[in-house]
């Protein structure tokens, strides 16, 4: 039972949590020895795993990537508190991503395995001959991640809040435990790299499978399908007591199709845009382990579909007096449906796995999304713009440093950030990640597009997903426990408050995203007629056909890189690891 | 570097169809946005998108077996 005025910490939940942290911490500092390559001084090592991984460790590494505290935590939220429109469209973009990745996926990573590309801003600038676009696709990288990584947190403080941590005291206190959680990520990150995540992932993955398992079943055996879904119904239609309009949407109506739709379809294609996607397809050992992994990575978005499911459960339990999600603080925070749940219903000992399951399903995300960013930055800015001579032992070190600067960028952010709707941090990441698609997977397939035409759609992206999202504007609504009664009040608006906005000329909401990408493509069309018409410089090219198929490093590029570390260590250069 | 063969026009197709048939099931939202039938007492919307998580990676393992057979590798 967790009443708002139970302030008494759970021992036997935060001993079995702090049992799976300190596992996972000793197989985090661990990894560093785990398919040890030569040398961890380099990006291809520490921020790429030594580009070793095989099916089996890819669909960990990848699912513990893809499957957040978004999927365990927000995405449950969502469906509590509004429904289905701005919850469950998560079901079918996991679905229709995997096809959509399928297609071209297979053509980057051929491209930079054998040109030696870490991030994706470097195939870019490889292919469009463009620092500037370049410097925009790692930027717009960083800045996409920054939310993601914060909506991690929120993930993990709904679970500490939930053991009766963090409730009182000043900030410094209440936010004690997540800088403790955060430092100690940070420590083995630094050290071990992307094989830290890699191998918690297995711990991550196996817990959430079990957790969702029994829950599903209690759900099916002890509230039973139809009712939940009558509760959740009921719930949605119900009018909401500062707007007047229903609650929710049980499923998509007139007016939501769009919405749906694009929100499903405009994550799908961001989802791989992402840094963390990428790095962690880069990492895999062969192209046909990409492909095969299109066909098992579904096995996560079932598990996602199901998890989504306990928001409605959340509800049922509401209804029957179960549980409640009133925070430490006394407000209503419907991040804590899915905690409140496992421990309004299941013993503490399990409730306590559950949270484990969900503080890990965060961490090694977050540990992912750091390191992306700093080998973004390490590469594309750093060596671009500031040290271009530098060596790759020098570039591996700069990344391990900007991966803790970015982690600490990502706490101040969600200590000062509304965690209301963490969801809609994802859905804004979304917005701005998604401006690089036509420069990426337009560039697998051709050099059509001018370099500068990409490069004034991608601005026009931004600005016009920007602008229109910090101008929904909706009423901040306070909710608590007063004397035993419900009472809401409107505390000013806040900004940033729907990824939903009337496309252009009508009254349809869509998806910001997807509007801004259609804009982008737009503007890169015309500019590329023009500038084509005028003859402006194309840029250079580095890429070759055969790049896009191939299976194995090109051997030029290889002997290039073993000169260059040879010439550093003094060592003579062994063949790259990680070669079929 | 020189490209490999291209595939035969059969495959691209199959495969092609193979990875549209999900995308344009889910794409057709104000088909599947209703409550009925029921399943188990699961609205069809909620079954209808979950079945095709199920469904469609078996298409795009189809796809890409179909892949891998035409470029007759491993």
């Amino acid at each position: 039972m967790s009443l708002a005025a139970d302030t008494g910490v759970n021992g036997v939940e935060l001993g079995v949590v702090l049992f799976f942290f300190v596992l996972v911490t000793a197989g985090g500092f661990v990894a560093v020895r785990w398919r040890r390559g030569e040398s961890m001084h380099s990006l291809d090592e520490w921020g790429l795993g030594g580009r070793g991984f095989g099916t089996v460790v890819t669909w960990f590494l990848l699912g513990g990537d893809l499957y957040t505290a978004y999927t365990f935590v927000a995405v449950p939220a969502a469906m509590f508190a509004t429904g289905a429109v701005s919850g469950f469209f998560a079901v079918p973009y996991t679905i229709v991503a995997y096809p959509i990745v399928f297609v071209f996926l297979p053509r980057l990573w051929s491209v930079a395995h054998r040109r030696g590309y870490v991030t994706p801003a470097d195939f870019v600038r490889g292919r469009h001959g463009s620092r500037g676009l370049a410097l925009a696709v790692a930027l717009t990288g960083i800045l996409a991640t920054m939310p993601y990584i914060a909506l991690q947190l929120v993930g993990i403080q709904a679970v500490l809040d939930t053991m009766g941590l963090g409730g009182s005291g000043s900030w410094f206190v209440r936010d004690l435990p997540l800088i403790i959680a955060f430092a100690v990520l940070a420590a083995y990150t630094y050290s071990s790299g992307l094989r830290a995540p890699a191998l918690i992932a297995f711990v991550k993955d196996t817990l959430i499978y079990v957790v969702i398992v029994v829950a599903i079943i209690y759900v099916a055996s002890e509230i039973g399908f139809g009712t939940m879904f009558d509760t959740a119904k009921g719930a949605m239609a119900k009018p909401n007591a500062t707007t007047g309009l229903p609650t929710g949407t049980f499923f998509a109506g007139n007016t939501t199709y769009w919405a749906y739709g694009t929100l499903a379809f405009g994550s799908a294609l961001a989802l791989f845009m992402y840094p963390h996607a990428i790095t962690a397809v880069l990492s895999s050992r062969r192209r046909s382990v990409i492909r095969r992994n299109t066909a098992i990575l579904p096995a996560y978005s079932f598990m996602l579909a199901l998890l989504a499911l306990l928001g409605f459960a959340a509800l049922y339990e509401v209804a029957a007096g179960k549980m409640d999600v009133f925070g430490q603080d006394g407000k209503a925070n419907a991040q804590l449906a899915v905690p409140h749940f496992f421990q309004a219903v299941f013993p503490s000992w399990f409730a306590g796995v559950a949270f484990a399951a969900i503080a890990i399903g965060a961490l090694v995300p977050a540990a992912i999304m750091s390191i992306a960013a700093a080998n973004l930055f390490t590469r594309n800015v750093y060596r671009e713009y500031l040290k271009p001579d530098a060596t790759p032992k020098h570039e591996a070190q700069v990344a391990k440093i900007v991966s803790l600067v970015v982690k600490f960028g990502a706490l101040v952010f969600v200590l000062g950030l509304d965690r209301q709707n963490a969801l809609n941090m994802q859905l804004l990441g979304g917005v701005w990640i998604l401006q690089t698609f036509v420069s990426i997977v337009g560039g697998l397939y051709t050099r059509w597009f001018h370099r500068w035409a990409l490069l004034l759609g991608w601005a026009a992206g931004m600005v016009y997903g920007t602008v229109v999202a910090y101008r929904q504007e909706v009423p901040v609504v306070v909710t608590k426990l007063v004397d035993g009664d419900v009472v809401s009040s409107v505390n000013g608006t806040r900004h940033f408050g729907s990824p939903l906005a009337d496309f252009p000329f009508t009254d349809t909401k869509v998806y910001i995203a997807a509007t801004a990408l259609l804009i982008n493509l737009v503007v890169a069309v015309a500019l590329t007629l023009v500038l084509r018409a005028v003859r402006a410089p194309e840029g250079v090219d580095e890429t070759e056909p055969g790049d896009y198929h191939a299976d194995a490093p090109s051997t030029k590029v290889v002997a290039a890189a073993e000169r260059e570390l040879a010439a550093e260590e003094g060592v003579t250069a062994t063949p790259q690891r990680g070669q079929p | 570097m020189t490209k490999p063969t291209p595939l035969p026009l059969a495959t691209k197709i199959a495969v092609a169809v193979l990875l549209v048939i999900p995308c344009a099931a889910l794409a057709a939202v104000p088909l599947y946005s209703r409550e009925t039938p029921e399943l188990w007492g699961w609205p069809f919307f909620y079954w209808f998108q979950l079945s095709w998580v199920l469904i469609t990676p078996v298409l795009t393992y189809l796809a890409y077996v179909l892949l891998e057979r035409a470029r007759g590798r491993r």
